[in-house]
């Protein structure tokens, strides 16, 4: 289980608790958190649940992301070098604190 | 008017095989997409990407998928209306008017809507100000080359589309690549021929820069960039072309007074039907608790919106359960010859 804060562009914040195992977008959709769309269902195939992570040590102590997500990322909506794509980031014990920022839109 | 027993909005797979149960139960259809070729996400978003979960087909790409769904129901020689959209829904009489963007009119009992996730529509340049060049000096598809013949054009994008409009235009315009990162999603060997362009000095090309600003004084002359550092620069621009890839907009279905929860329309499990008589949605489009995202559930959703569909279309007919080994009636409807 870990707290995810996950805040929208309006500024807007939402705590929930994830538990292992699920995305962290899955955490979003499942509380009907807005600003993350998952069009495709969390299969990489389409960029709509793209978050920014601001924080440079969370940033780096993600895993790493897998061959695909950048170029999903290339089709998301202001791709900059923190984003991730949040069906990626699978929950555990380790992504307690975690903040994720939302784009100003998703399509 | 095209009077048919069911019009289907998407042709990807769902659609294509939804059309072949409605052919195999003796109904007629019409398909209608937005696309330009047959096939849906499978063809435009992974046509060489393998495909594992599809029964009985232990490994297939999007586009063999496609090519065997179009296959399958070559024998019901149904009309497909491409590059064109449903605008409007219409119930009159019983009867569902459909219009298309294209101005085709069609009356049916029966609509299926298999619209994945909506239509494909470009990925447009996020800044305000490049709204006002939109189709004009901004562009995200390109109709005719010609007209970027010594000009400034600034290519933003690091797929496919940009590496090769690029390579292209690079032999009769000066061409900018403008990337967000330094790697590049396209073909190996367009990749490989853009360092080649870009070392020669053919073409430019700046990386880990993307889109300020558009500036002209009624035609477009400038488009400003800017790192993610805080730099910027000011390139000269008489067009801007945008590959962003495509992004899918519900786009007029929501207008058509379905239910919607988010982007999904809900529909019974027993055929797919909405809360509108006659209208039912299949595939990812559709949502009912459990609701998978696979091709193969949208498979059985379609086969079991066609035999919804019957009711409406053949309401004085009970319709009779058969098996496509038995049947002597579907083979004849396949052409088969026994």
């Amino acid at each position: 289980m870990a707290k995810i804060k996950y805040i929208e562009f309006n500024g807007k914040e939402h705590e929930v608790d994830v538990p292992n195992g699920m995305s962290v977008m899955e955490g979003a959709v499942r509380s009907d958190i807005p600003g993350i769309d998952a069009d495709c269902g969390g299969g990489m195939s389409c960029a709509t649940c793209h978050v920014y992570i601001n924080d440079d040590e969370w940033l780096k102590k993600l895993p790493e992301k897998e061959m695909g997500e950048d170029d999903m990322l290339d089709q998301a909506f202001e791709p900059k070098s923190n984003s991730r794509l949040s069906c990626q980031l699978i929950v555990s014990d380790d992504l307690d604190g975690l903040t994720v920022h939302m784009p100003e839109k998703q399509v | 008017m095209i009077k048919t027993d069911v019009v289907i909005i998407g042709a990807g797979p769902t659609g294509l095989f939804c059309a072949h149960q409605l052919g195999i139960i003796g109904l007629k259809c019409e398909i209608v997409d937005n696309l330009d070729k047959i096939g849906g996400q499978c063809i435009e978003l992974y046509p060489d990407k393998p495909i594992y979960d599809i029964p009985a087909v232990p490994e297939c790409t999007g586009e063999e998928l496609t090519n065997n769904l179009i296959e399958q129901i070559k024998p019901f020689n149904f009309n497909f209306h491409l590059s064109d959209r449903v605008q409007q829904l219409k119930n009159e009489n019983n009867k569902w008017l459909v219009k298309t963007l294209n101005g085709k009119e069609f009356e049916t009992p029966n609509v299926v809507i298999a619209g994945g996730v909506g239509s494909f529509e470009p990925r447009k340049f996020p800044t305000k100000s490049a709204e006002k060049y939109d189709g004009k000096s901004v562009l995200y598809s390109i109709k005719d080359k010609t007209i970027f013949k010594d000009k400034s054009v600034v290519i933003f994008g690091g797929g496919d589309s940009a590496l090769d409009w690029a390579i292209e235009l690079s032999n009769s315009s000066k061409v900018t690549l403008v990337h967000r990162r330094d790697e590049f999603r396209g073909a190996p060997a367009s990749v490989q021929k853009i360092k080649e362009l870009s070392d020669n000095k053919t073409i430019d090309l700046i990386t880990k820069y993307s889109i300020k600003d558009v500036k002209g004084n009624g035609s477009l002359e400038s488009v400003e960039i800017k790192s993610e550092t805080g730099e910027s620069k000011v390139l000269k621009a008489d067009y801007v072309l945008g590959f962003f890839g495509l992004i899918m907009q519900l786009g007029p279905i929501a207008e058509w007074g379905l239910n919607l929860d988010k982007k999904t329309i809900p529909v019974n499990t027993e055929n797919f039907e909405t809360n509108k008589k006659g209208i039912f949605a299949i595939g990812d489009i559709c949502t009912y608790p459990g609701k998978l995202k696979l091709i193969l559930s949208g498979f059985h959703e379609g086969a079991l919106a066609a035999r919804g569909c019957f009711k409406y279309a053949r309401p004085d007919e009970k319709y009779r359960f058969e098996f496509t080994t038995a049947s002597s009636t579907i083979k004849d409807r396949l052409g088969v010859k026994e």
